[in-house]
């Protein structure tokens, strides 16, 4: 039951991800493509941690937590970048 | 015990439905800066969501995913509000239907200054 509801969850957040993807490649301007970019990394922590629940290890929990760290610096670099320059 | 797994199966699910919402505002929105609030916000309260039923799910989780959520509820507007800023002084258009900017008189300004350090 739990397992078949997450499963559900999981699905539903591929989808959110492909939706993204798709802004990702098409967008307009370069801060399109680093918003889904930034949306895509979020999806992929909630992502992760439900792929932690299914194989019942505690430690994939980190690699979340490392992703969304180097997302946030990257995407704030990223966003210095464009507003001034290096 | 049962039930409290299948409320959190639940909570995750919900979340889960939100952070499709996101990325479905992602694609139809008409604008950066809606998709900004639409990508950013929606997305936040679902990972909010998902992971306080992983929570509930799997006992001894509760002090990484609390970690995990209180380091997204502080960067994700951070990034959010940096990547506006740099598209409002980077000139990208407002749609037609915009009611009012703060940032108009800023702008320029610091146009100018570009202009005459170069």
């Amino acid at each position: 039951m739990v397992d078949t509801i997450l499963l559900m969850a999981a699905i539903f957040m591929l989808m959110g991800l492909l939706l993204s993807l798709y802004r990702f490649i098409k967008g307009p301007d370069i801060t399109d493509r680093v918003i889904s970019f930034d949306v895509m990394t979020i999806i992929s922590v909630c992502l992760i941690a439900v792929i932690a629940h299914f194989a019942g290890r505690i430690i994939y929990l980190d690699v979340a937590l490392v992703y969304g760290l180097l997302s946030f610096i990257s995407v704030v670099v990223i966003g210095r970048y464009i507003e001034r320059g290096l | 015990m049962e039930a409290l797994k299948i409320t959190g199966a639940i909570l995750t699910l919900i979340g889960s439905v939100f952070i499709f919402l996101g990325g479905l505002g992602l694609v139809r929105m008409p604008d950066l800066f809606n998709r900004i609030q639409t990508g950013t916000k929606a997305s936040t309260l679902g990972t909010i969501l998902s992971l306080a039923g992983l929570a509930l799910i799997n006992e001894g989780w509760i002090w990484k995913i609390l970690i995990i959520i209180v380091f997204v509820i502080i960067t994700n507007p951070v990034s959010s509000n940096v990547i506006a800023r740099a598209a409002h002084h980077r000139g990208v258009k407002l749609t037609s239907k915009t009611v009012t900017d703060m940032l108009e008189e800023e702008a320029p300004v610091l146009n100018k200054e570009e202009e005459a350090g170069q």
